[in-house]
């Protein structure tokens, strides 16, 4: 339990030290909140769907989320990178809680993000429906962080240098941050986007978040969290077990 | 407390260890000398859990590493070769992840790790992030990480590199303390024959991924027939210079790049 801790209260840590990279990460969202949240806003309301902002803010605070929680989790390069990972390693605890502590860590870091962000959503106009299912929305960002923490970390376990997390970033958090409908809605999709989309684990985030947010919702809330739950479980014992793969 | 037979690790064609066989008695203090590249440390990685062998059989404490991880861990405590800090954590968070990691106790944490810090004379600098410490500091840091926890069998790999003579001096007093004092079996590698010679009870030389001899420091000099442990190693190994190959892991980097250009 204590290792857990150990390991939650060091990403932290190095959270609150790295001013630099809060500031660079809460950028990104930024510009896609001003740039397509505004630039956006007046087809959108043409084509009859409401306001913009409004639509894509939990889009975005979900998007902050999967960043921030992918680049946490693949901190497992660096420290490979720097010699760390030896130390967790060679540790008498068992490679599951290792595994928790870091992904619990690297969440925490990132629904933290999550809500600075929000907060900007909020400064743009964007404003809550029913603010009783803001635990809600908590809980759902939550398992979103937990969700992409657990496939940083499981991806981190595999990957050995730098080189392999651009490509990681483009081949993959990319594409689960375009499909997931963060910023368009999924109805009407054309057939293979439709299933495409639904097979990316975000797109139940976003759509929770949504139903939580703003009343709207594609697939229901009970199956966004059963999907979420699950996927997140499977990822934090694949991570588990991609770790006790490690060799240096 | 140690018993390795007929190992072997081989990365690709490339063999880093080739069935070497030897023993540690409990609470000794054993040496394992050898040029770069001889395999000392891709034999300690294989000790330490950090590496599967290619073959032969291994058992630390009766167990076996591959089979009893975890049970393994708990027996043994590690100073690495290269550095294995984190340098956005103090030198106090970095002791305190270890004490957690390694269960000791709150009330025995706070104390060993002053105590540490004091003898490492890093006391003053626990506060500050240690990507700020200079070479000697970060070597220090890690030795006292190292000896925070009473492991059965403490692993040194090369651990006075670049060390001044006094901090050498420290360490071996505070290793040669633990092993009386506690009974902690001591396993080290180290370049400096003078140090092998002054703590080690019993040496292993390996080259080229063989056990070339064993034996008391006495014994290999008599063996060789020269008067000072230096002499007889050069003439176990010869005197050619070593470079120094690659790490395992570069090893096994350039392996699967290989094999993924080959498909």
């Amino acid at each position: 339990m204590s290792a857990i801790y150990g390991l939650w209260l060091r990403e932290l840590r190095r959270y609150v030290r790295s001013r630099a990279q809060i500031a660079a990460s809460l950028g990104q969202p930024i510009l896609y909140l001003v740039a397509l949240g505004f630039g956006l806003g007046p087809v959108f309301q043409k084509a009859g769907q409401g306001n913009y902002v409004q639509f894509v803010a939990p889009g975005i605070i979900a998007m902050a989320v999967l960043f921030s929680s992918v680049f946490s989790g693949m901190g497992l390069l660096w420290d490979r990178q720097f010699g760390f990972l030896k130390e967790t390693l060679v540790a008498p605890v068992p490679r599951i809680n290792i595994m928790l502590g870091k992904v619990l860590g690297a969440a925490t870091v990132a629904v933290i993000q999550g809500l600075l962000v929000a907060v900007v959503c909020f400064i743009a106009g964007f404003r809550v429906v029913d603010l009783r299912t803001l635990p809600v929305a908590l809980l759902l960002l939550g398992l979103i962080a937990c969700l992409f923490s657990s496939m940083g970390t499981a991806i981190g376990s595999v990957i050995e240098n730098i080189q392999g997390f651009q490509l990681v970033m483009n081949f993959l958090v990319m594409p689960i941050f375009f499909l997931s409908g963060a910023l368009y809605p999924l109805n009407n999709l054309p057939g293979v986007l439709g299933v495409v989309t639904s097979l990316d684990p975000l797109a139940y985030g976003v759509d929770g978040l949504r139903a939580a947010l703003l009343g709207i919702s594609h697939f229901g809330l009970a199956a966004d969290f059963s999907v979420l739950v699950l996927v997140t479980v499977a990822l934090l014992f694949a991570g588990s077990y991609l770790f006790s793969k490690i060799q240096v | 407390m140690i018993r390795v037979e007929k190992l072997v690790k081989k990365f690709g064609e490339f063999t880093a260890v080739d069935h070497i066989s030897f023993e540690v008695g409990r609470g000794e203090i054993f040496a394992f000398l050898g040029p770069n590249g001889a395999g000392k440390t891709t034999t300690i990685k294989m000790l330490t859990t950090l590496l599967r062998p290619t073959g032969g059989t291994l058992e630390i404490d009766g167990l076996d590493p591959g089979a009893h991880s975890n049970e393994v861990r708990k027996r043994f405590g590690i100073v690495f070769q290269d550095p294995s800090l984190d340098g956005d954590m103090t030198a106090y968070e970095n002791m305190e992840l270890h004490g957690i990691f390694y269960h000791v106790p709150r009330k025995a944490r706070i104390e060993r790790i002053e105590q540490l810090l004091r003898l490492f004379e890093l006391w003053e600098r626990r506060h500050e992030q240690v990507k700020l410490f200079s070479g000697g500091m970060k070597r220090r840091l890690e030795i006292a990480r190292g000896l925070l926890h009473t492991p059965k069998i403490l692993f040194l790999d090369e651990p006075t590199l670049g060390l001044d003579p006094q901090t050498r001096n420290q360490l071996w007093t505070h290793v040669k303390h633990l092993n009386q004092t506690e009974g902690v079996t001591v396993f080290l590698t180290t370049h400096y024959m003078d140090e092998a010679d002054r703590v080690a009870q019993r040496i292993a030389v390996i080259d080229h991924g063989k056990i070339v001899a064993q034996g008391s420091p006495q014994e290999l000099k008599q063996q060789t027939g020269k008067d000072s442990l230096e002499e007889a190693f050069l003439s176990l190994t010869g005197s050619t210079i070593r470079d120094e190959a690659a790490t395992s892991a570069d090893q096994m980097r350039q392996f699967s790049k290989m094999w993924s250009n080959r498909r």
